[in-house]
């Protein structure tokens, strides 16, 4: 599967992705004009049906049938239940009972997308996988370079962003360099039959459902006391997973003065602790250690350097201090305290328009507290 | 490269001659069977002519033949049909685990409609035990449904000796043939039958055809309320371009069969011995002797099957799996399931199905490219 950079358009099979959506349909409708041998793949990752007894996915995949017939390609099923289940959803299961709020889309593209899909992009003689992400891959220096989408509103390198050398280097993004609003016209103008399909929202294998019913369907919920930080009860919670640090929503606490947000949870009381005001200074932390560390590039990073990061997809960039410390923790230290950074998700470094890689958010430091609790 | 099918227990091409007879059935003779003038008259004669060739061909009455829009409509029509008629003379049915779906979800929803279902399994080889079918009876049976072949694995039921069995039985005996329809001689006497299901577009004729052949004296609840056509069994303005299609296509078939049953012998055998010999790792599934000759089902180990049928695809080759889910990704089969209980077997398992247009060239081809896709994916 060599990345041949000689070989014409009509001889470079490309294996998209497709999820039903309007950013993949128009990935693959950007290669087939580009005149690449385009196979289209839909994954199935999860198995669920509808009221009527219809597999939920049957939609999606039937709106990738619509598609590829209308761009002349093959279009193939592919079945990632079992791998889905094991590596993304008992990862987000665990996450949860461990008190923090996962990032199963991260998990998707390192375990799924860009492994397990990877490989079977591979086994049928692909020589480059494309996927509708807004990132860009750059070859220029010697090795792959991520690079954010020009997108900015849309860029997804942050779910990217633990990928390594060899998953990329034979992936194309081909909205890359395309601002959403551009690729809808594109979709318009091809008369894609998903020019107009609303984009997806939310978790995937959620869907539309509500969070908190499908949460109680695998975890167990154990509702207990909504307290302030001096300790005065402010009612019940329905349980510690259902609930996302500087969350406002759903709380149920009235009264006069500022709105409420969740500041704390504390695991082993059970106590959800919350605070008035959207500033509230307990919500800041002016540092965080994070795990699992990967650097997209072979050469790694520097022992201690300066770069910005997010803590949050869609999050401007704020500038941080780095520094790496053992089996893959990285001590991250904020030039400006940052409002309700959250154990779970993930941080991800960049360097200007390259992405560096990311981990996952351990301990928050805050002010002065080491913890709340 | 040239595309090669071998899928033709899925569905097959329609024979040039068959086109050619059911043309003028659509331009010229296009009256509705039911009018009384003469363009009504000349479309009557047509079916009649069709439903003379199907009873001759099931060795069964003239009156005895029903028109339906395929072979699920016509194994819905003889199992619940006859299921929900004859309710006053029992509760229990009884099937195989390994029908298609046409009879098993038929069987489904009679038992979520209060009916007692015995579901029969089958030995390793895909065969159903004529001493199960004579446990599982019992004096409220009123009916037994037993395929003749296997779509999937090619499986040859024992339907003569079953039938031979139940006719001392208040149990009719129902079996769907569609897929051995065109290649084994059919007659409902011999098998010892009282329904029988075929389908036009698995013997080179067009689709939206098919036919449940049942004795003129069993009561039937039709399926679809309206015209008294087929004698008030099956209501709806009779499909004649296609009913003339499958007429013609079973007249090729009743000159051909031999033949055809000779080539798609050899074809198995080129193909399966061309696999064995080759460095893959292979298991055959199904029976090696009551076995219909165009169906060779095997399963490759280790091959993850969406993976395997992917690439041959893309090497031009057409061959199938199990069924597919209104997803498109590939469901475990139940029948491999019924017969092995390891089910990395029934996971990695490819049907070929040979047909009309085949030949040993086309076979040779197809073990080249399949053998040389699984010795890749095997690695």
């Amino acid at each position: 599967m060599a990345t041949d950079t000689q070989k014409a358009p009509e001889d470079t099979r490309v294996v998209v992705g497709m999820s039903g959506g309007v950013d993949s349909s128009v990935s693959a409708y950007l290669l087939k004009e580009q005149g690449y041998d385009v196979v289209g793949i839909f994954m199935k990752n999860w198995d669920d049906t509808d009221e009527n007894g219809v597999c939920t996915a049957t939609q999606d995949y039937e709106d990738v049938i619509r598609v590829c017939n209308q761009l002349d390609i093959p279009y193939f099923a592919v079945n990632f239940e079992e791998q889905y289940w094991n590596k993304v959803f008992q990862y987000f299961l665990d996450e949860y009972k461990a008190g923090r709020t996962p990032n199963p889309d991260v998990m998707c593209n390192k375990e799924i997308k860009f492994k397990a899909f990877l490989d079977h992009a591979m086994s049928l003689g692909a020589d480059y996988l494309a996927t509708g992400h807004y990132a860009r891959v750059d070859h220029s220096n010697g090795e792959v370079q991520m690079l954010r989408g020009v997108d900015r509103n849309k860029d997804q390198t942050y779910f990217l962003n633990a990928l390594s050398q060899e998953q990329i280097k034979n992936v194309m993004f081909p909205l890359g360099e395309l601002p959403k609003p551009e690729v809808r016209e594109i979709a318009k103008k091809a008369e894609l039959a998903t020019a107009n399909k609303k984009d997806s929202t939310g978790i995937c294998f959620i869907g539309e459902r509500n969070f908190k019913e499908f949460l109680s369907e695998f975890l167990p919920a154990q509702p207990g006391e909504m307290k302030t930080l001096d300790g005065e009860v402010k009612g019940k919670h329905d349980g510690l997973m259902y609930y996302t640090l500087g969350q406002r929503q759903g709380l149920g606490i009235g009264g006069a003065g500022e709105p409420w947000f969740v500041i704390d949870k504390d695991l082993k009381e059970n106590v959800l602790y919350v605070g008035q005001g959207y500033h509230h200074p307990a919500l800041y932390s002016e540092g965080l250690t994070a795990e699992g560390v990967n650097w997209l590039s072979d050469k790694g990073a520097p022992d201690a350097f300066r770069c910005t990061a997010k803590f949050r997809y869609r999050q401007e960039d704020q500038s941080v201090y780095v520094e790496q410390g053992e089996d893959g923790q990285v001590h991250v230290t904020f030039d400006e305290p940052q409002r309700a950074v959250t154990p779970g998700q993930a941080v991800v470094f960049y360097d200007g328009e390259v992405c560096l890689g990311g981990a996952t958010i351990d301990q928050v430091h805050k002010k002065e507290r080491e913890q709340v609790r | 490269m040239k595309n090669i099918y071998v899928d033709h227990a899925a569905t097959t091409p329609v024979h040039p001659e068959v086109i050619e007879a059911m043309i003028p059935y659509m331009n010229e003779v296009y009256g509705n069977p039911s009018s009384i003038h003469t363009f009504g008259r000349k479309a009557r004669r047509g079916l009649d002519e069709a439903r003379e060739v199907l009873a001759r061909a099931l060795g069964c009455q003239y009156e005895e033949i029903t028109f339906t829009s395929g072979g699920t409509e016509a194994d819905n029509l003889a199992v619940i049909g006859y299921a929900m008629a004859n309710r006053e003379n029992g509760n229990h049915l009884i099937t195989t685990q390994v029908e298609h779906h046409g009879v098993l979800h038929a069987f489904e929803f009679l038992e979520k409609n209060g009916f007692d279902v015995t579901y029969l399994p089958v030995n390793a080889d895909g065969i159903v035990s004529v001493k199960d079918v004579e446990n599982a009876l019992t004096e409220n049976t009123i009916l037994v449904s037993i395929m003749y072949a296997n779509n999937e694995t090619g499986a040859v039921q024992p339907i003569q000796e079953i039938g031979a069995f139940l006719s001392e039985h208040q149990a009719v005996f129902h079996s769907d043939a569609v897929q051995a329809f065109g290649i084994e001689r059919l007659d409902m006497n011999e098998l010892n039958v009282d329904m029988l299901t075929v389908s036009s577009h698995k013997i080179n004729g067009p689709k939206g055809v098919g036919v449940l052949a049942a004795k003129k004296e069993l009561t039937i609840q039709p399926n679809l309320y309206g015209g008294e056509q087929e004698r008030k069994r099956r209501a709806g303005t009779e499909n004649i371009p296609g009913i003339i299609g499958l007429k013609k296509a079973v007249e090729l078939m009743e000159t051909t069969r031999n033949e055809k049953r000779a080539l798609y012998k050899s074809l198995r055998e080129t193909l399966l011995s061309r696999l064995q010999e080759a460095d893959v790792n292979m298991l055959v599934n199904g029976s090696h002797e009551q076995v219909m000759p165009h169906i060779l089902n095997v399963s490759f180990p280790g091959v993850n099957v969406e993976s395997l049928l992917t690439n041959l695809d893309l090497d031009g080759v057409a061959a199938s799996s199990g069924s597919a889910c209104t997803a498109g990704s590939i469901e475990p089969s139940h029948v491999l399931a019924a017969m092995f209980e390891d089910s990395n077997r029934s996971q990695s398992a490819l049907r070929f199905s040979f047909g009309y247009g085949n030949d040993l060239e086309q076979i040779e081809e197809v073990a080249k490219r399949t053998i040389k896709i699984v010795q890749r994916l095997q690695t």
